[in-house]
């Protein structure tokens, strides 16, 4: 039987996502931000480990951190007028988006306390996570695996003819 | 359960917060990887503890971090694009779009 109180292993990471998050949106330097979300992305790749979704998590440290931050750090470091501090990151709505936002994190909490109709499941989950997710993708998701390196190709044709210098 | 949804809101929030918020559009872009990840923990977690007989949750999970990585190639790409273009990425000046 699962307990339904949480260990400490996940209010640290909590408080580490939660704290990063907000860094990466407040934080002036770009380049801060950056660090600050690959960070977060750690943590959150712990949260996945407490949820046993190992091959998840490990997808997680290996493209997200791995890739996309590396990405985006380049990205700031190629414009280079971003790392600068003296930059006002925010625009005009800030206070009322923060309102809304703070309405949000409060009020999906409160509505899911008082939704109630999930039942918690009666069987463990399948232990042989990574055979398992090979398995699906080779059968049940055949096709969105396909559809999704179509896409994956597409993407990569079209960040380089974006990004290519014009010849004229 | 509760706690992780609770997790995931707040981690979506946050990442709306920087969305409405940012001035220039890698922050934008950084922001919406939060509100990815929040979806994503969203999705592992119900397969945790709600329909476990299967691992569909952690399938679709994979599948948003494989179309968040495209979308990062591309809105990047676009931003180096509006960086030469533009000599800065500010989305105030960025409004050739609008009529």
């Amino acid at each position: 039987m699962q307990a339904l109180e949480p260990g400490i292993v996940f209010w640290i990471l909590a408080v580490v996502i939660l704290v990063s998050g907000f860094l990466v949106v407040t934080l002036r330097n770009m380049f801060h931000c950056a660090l600050c979300l690959i960070l977060c992305l750690f943590a959150v790749a712990g949260i996945y480990v407490l949820l046993e979704a190992e091959f998840l998590a490990a997808a997680q440290v290996l493209i997200y951190v791995g890739a996309v931050a590396i990405l985006i750090v380049f990205t700031v470091m190629l414009t280079t007028d971003l790392a600068s501090e003296s930059l006002i990151q925010h625009n005009e709505n800030a206070t009322i988006a923060f309102v809304v936002c703070a309405l949000f994190a409060i009020g999906v909490p409160y509505l899911i306390t008082k939704t109630g109709v999930w039942m918690p499941a009666k069987g463990e989950l399948i232990s042989d996570n990574v055979g398992s997710i090979g398995k699906y993708l080779m059968t049940d998701f055949m096709l969105p695996f396909e559809v999704v390196s179509v896409l994956l190709l597409a993407a990569l044709i079209g960040a380089i003819v974006l990004a290519r210098k014009e010849r004229s | 359960m509760f706690y992780y949804l609770a997790l995931a809101a707040a981690l979506f929030a946050i990442g709306l917060f920087g969305v409405l918020t940012r001035r220039n559009v890698i922050g934008i872009l950084m922001s919406l990887e939060l509100m990815f990840n929040a979806a994503c923990i969203n999705f592992v977690a119900f397969n945790k503890y709600v329909a476990t007989d299967a691992l569909v949750g952690q399938m679709f999970a994979i599948f948003i971090v494989v179309v968040a990585a495209a979308e990062a190639v591309v809105g990047l790409a676009i931003v180096l694009l509006i960086y030469r273009n533009w000599r800065g990425i500010g989305m105030d000046n960025v409004n050739v779009m609008k009529w």
